[in-house]
């Protein structure tokens, strides 16, 4: 199987703090992966690290393409979508809008059409709301806009932040259900940074642990998940 | 009565020279957020290019088309060369770097073409408009051009894709990367329409005011109150506070006693302010929530 | 005006200095006063006019400081406050004959009232906003100044002639050299107290205001009152200078006073670094020198050599004399070692 994305010894800083000290981890292709950690170990920077939204050292490698050099918006048009802390919504603009912007770097008009529906058909409520001022959306369906948003891409790569975020836990469910569908019919590769190790852990094939910047476990999800001293040092359950 | 409504439709007339300057200066704020105080010399500069060529032969649309072509390309340079580099630095640092441009273009224009000033040719002819003696078929032209710039503009950012990635550019910069926008550019290219904008507004005004390298000064001031009393992020208002600018203005000469011309703008300034304190996003501008 | 009502300014214009970089090190401001007050002992008398000028700015442009780098509120109106200030110590000398240095806390005490006053209605209004109600009061003011009803008081067009005053007590020292240590003495002070300023409550206050407004409102600041406190304070001491001014040039007239001065003060803020005070005398320097090197280089192209000048200052050091400053402390930092 091979690895869409290699993390090698990533370094990250916010001025002169150092908020990662040398990560290593590969990402197959088709996986869903989770990045678990408490408050403040590093996740998001993890995230914004591979798109380059923080100053970084190291190497990153996206189906054989260095990252490290390129403009985010550089990165994003390789097929990495970013779902950032916060949902990053387009608030002034529509929902249909909002969607159109996520493929805004796609020149097929019709797949775009087509593309949007798709999303009407996974994300019903988008539907109701499409001509909506995004902004006064609720989180939950701000959240389901982001990831539609994201799709739009038509991504190989899906980073995700904390989708579950200030959501109700039965509509976190739902979100996690459609991206584990998502990761198995469209074949997109995943890596969902969350804190809410339980759900992320039963969708996911994958998981690594990370505290201060480090990775301290790695392994498959079922193994983390039954593993209790894991769950009880690491993960607060 | 008729008196003043004589003054107002005159206002709209002259209104419409402040209409004009306002989408330049809305266009502006769309890209950076900010108000560019040199816009008004870019235009006075894209003018005189735009005079020049008509010296050397050059026939009057054609001379519009070729000032407009070079004006955005200038825009876009300028951005580029001057304030790429500025983008890190503080707010107020770029505000500086607004006012060194505009010394160095008036200055610039000062010595190329000196500070006599110079006839401009309207393509409206100037004869009354519809018998009208308060409206010139200049001014009627005037309102026209900017009426359908200010359509095409919402056609822009409405119906297209460049359209649409601009405003994504300029309300989340950060969401409009991740989804692949090169914000950088959204900004030059911003900057290049602003100035393109500005062009047509000065080679509207020219023929008023008449040419000379201080002609804008008191144009782009009544451009920005009319922007900022329309609302900075509305087009449309942009407009109507131009016409509503002129109307006050004609109002304020000719009721208020005693006011020459020199109290008009400080004057015309101040009700403008007054408005912004009862609705300070402008008559037509989208108040944003400040989240803590 | 509820918290969810007010309107976005743009992010957070000013940024913040931190507070023991606020001032020059012990040593730097020792030798700096040294320079201040020898220098004009071996100097012939318009290099004394300059200095003295360049202090009065200096002075102007600190004021400026406290209201935009202080509490970030964005003034192009200063040049309204100075005439106001100019004006009145004018009008006091040369019509009720008042001595000089009387008029000077008079000057201070209306323009604070005239800035707390119109610090009332400018509470709605913030960044570019503020800008453009400020920039329509510094162009109201030269023509206020014109108008007929005042001109018995103003000398309407034409200004009124300040008398300069002679050294007190018989002294003998040449009128130049009194006035300009005078200035000095009132410059420090002012300088001294407004550090103290913005290191008290008051001034904490302030940086709150500048940093979130709803955040400090929210920690219980009245930010109503402060807000108008430091257009009044900013404006007080801004009259005080032009007060100053006013002997110095030994001339007031409207057109002296003209926005070309407010935004010539903001230069001079950037120049020295938003809200780090010594810098306020650096960017004095600058707008009271860089044109007349420019006008030197070009007579006829003196306006652009002045932006070319600029935009290589700011190029170089985009925040001003403070990042000078720093740079240099790094490096004495680093040479101690």
């Amino acid at each position: 199987m091979t690895a869409m994305l290699n993390v090698k010894d990533l370094r990250a800083f916010y001025g002169q703090v150092q908020a990662l000290h040398g990560l290593n981890f590969s990402l197959n292709e088709g996986s869903l992966t989770t990045l678990l950690g408490a408050n403040g170990a590093g996740k998001t920077t993890t995230l914004r690290a591979i798109c380059n939204m923080v100053r970084s050292t190291g190497a990153v490698e996206f189906q054989g393409a260095a990252l490290l050099g390129r403009s985010t918006e550089n990165i994003v048009r390789l097929g990495i979508a970013h779902v950032p802390q916060g949902r990053g919504t387009f608030t002034a603009m529509t929902v249909e809008e909002n969607l159109q912007l996520g493929a805004i770097t796609r020149r097929d008009r019709s797949g775009i059409v087509a593309d949007i529906e798709r999303m009407y058909d996974h994300f019903p409520v988008l539907k109701q709301r499409h001509t909506q001022q995004a902004g006064t959306l609720s989180g939950g369906e701000q959240q389901m806009l982001a990831v539609a948003r994201a799709l739009m891409l038509r991504p190989r790569l899906m980073l995700l932040d904390e989708p579950s975020f200030g959501l109700a836990p039965l509509i976190v469910r739902d979100l996690f259900k459609i991206l584990g569908k998502i990761n198995r019919e469209d074949k997109v590769t995943i890596l969902v940074v969350e804190q809410n190790a339980q759900l992320a852990l039963e969708i996911a094939d994958r998981a690594y642990v990370i505290e201060t910047g480090r990775i301290v476990m790695s392994g498959n999800a079922n193994e983390i998940a039954d593993n209790e001293d894991v769950r009880k040092s690491y993960l607060g359950y | 009565m008729e008196l003043f409504a004589n003054q107002v439709l005159a206002g709209i007339a002259t209104g419409a020279i402040y209409a004009c300057m306002a989408l330049a200066v809305v266009m502006i704020y769309q890209a950076i957020d900010h108000l560019n105080f040199a816009q008004g010399e870019m235009a006075m500069f894209s003018t005189f290019i735009s005079w020049q060529l008509m010296q050397w032969g050059v026939p009057y649309w054609l001379a519009f088309v070729l000032t407009l072509g070079f004006s955005f390309v200038a825009g876009i340079a300028i951005e580029r060369v001057l304030f790429k580099p500025l983008a890190k630095a503080p707010i107020l640092t770029n505000v500086a770097g607004f006012i060194a441009l505009y010394s160095i273009i008036n200055s610039c224009a000062g010595l190329i073409w000196d500070f006599t000033i110079k006839q401009y040719p309207t393509p409206f002819g100037s004869a009354p408009f519809l018998g009208s003696q308060l409206i010139s078929t200049h001014q009627a032209g005037m309102i026209g051009i900017t009426l359908l710039m200010l359509l095409g503009l919402f056609f822009f950012f409405r119906y297209t894709r460049i359209g649409l990635a601009m405003r994504a550019a300029a309300s989340v910069p950060e969401s409009a990367r991740l989804v692949g926008i090169n914000t950088s550019w959204m900004i030059a290219l911003g900057w290049g329409m602003a100035a393109a904008i500005g062009s047509v507004a000065g080679m509207m005004i020219a023929p008023v005011v008449f040419l000379e390298p201080n002609m804008m000064l008191g144009v782009l001031i009544y451009g920005f109150a009319a922007a900022v009393l329309g609302g900075l992020t509305s087009p449309f208002g942009a407009v109507i506070g131009g016409f509503l600018v002129g109307i006050f203005e004609n109002l304020v000469g000719t009721y208020i006693p005693g006011v020459g011309n020199e109290l008009k703008l400080p004057i015309a300034l101040a009700l403008i302010i007054t408005v912004l304190v009862v609705k300070p996003a402008g008559l037509f501008g989208r108040p944003i929530v400040k989240r803590v | 005006m509820s918290a969810a009502e007010e309107i976005v300014a743009e992010g957070q214009a000013v940024e913040a200095v931190p507070k023991r970089a606020m001032t020059l090190g012990t040593g730097t401001s020792l030798v700096v006063l040294a320079v201040l007050l020898l220098v004009p002992l071996v100097v012939k008398n318009f290099i004394i006019f300059q200095m003295t000028m360049l202090l009065i700015y200096g002075v102007a442009v600190l004021a400026l400081n406290i209201l935009t780098g202080g509490s970030g509120q964005f003034s192009l109106g200063q040049s309204a406050f100075y005439a106001i200030g100019a004006y009145t110590s004018a009008i006091l000398m040369e019509t009720f004959n008042v001595n000089y240095a009387l008029t000077l806390p008079v000057a201070g005490i209306i323009c604070f009232g005239a800035g707390f006053l119109f610090g009332q209605p400018a509470l709605r209004l913030s960044g570019v906003y503020l800008a453009l109600a400020t920039f329509a009061l510094a162009t109201a003011m030269p023509q206020l100044l014109k108008l007929g009803y005042f001109e018995k008081w103003t000398g309407g067009v034409q200004g009124l002639v300040v008398e300069k005053p002679d050294a007190p007590f018989g002294l003998p020292i040449g009128q130049d050299m009194w006035l300009y240590y005078f200035t000095l003495a009132i410059t420090i002070a002012i300088y001294v107290a407004s550090i103290n300023l913005l290191r008290s409550r008051s001034g904490r206050a302030f940086m709150a205001i500048r940093d979130n407004e709803i955040a400090a409102s929210a920690m219980g600041i009245n930010v109503a009152l402060y807000k108008t406190l430091a257009f009044g304070v900013s404006a007080g001491i801004t009259g005080v200078a032009g007060g100053l001014g006013a002997i110095a040039v030994q001339f007031v007239a409207p057109d002296s006073f003209t926005i070309t001065l407010a935004i010539q003060l903001f230069l001079g803020m950037v120049v020295g670094g938003v809200g780090w005070l010594p810098g306020s005398i650096v960017g004095a320097a600058f707008i009271i020198f860089v044109p007349n090197i420019a006008e030197g280089v070009s007579k006829g192209l003196s306006g652009a050599v002045f932006g070319v000048l600029l935009f290589l200052v700011i190029f170089l050091v985009p925040h001003g004399a403070r990042q000078v400053a720093m740079v240099a402390q790094q490096l004495v930092g680093k040479l101690k070692k």
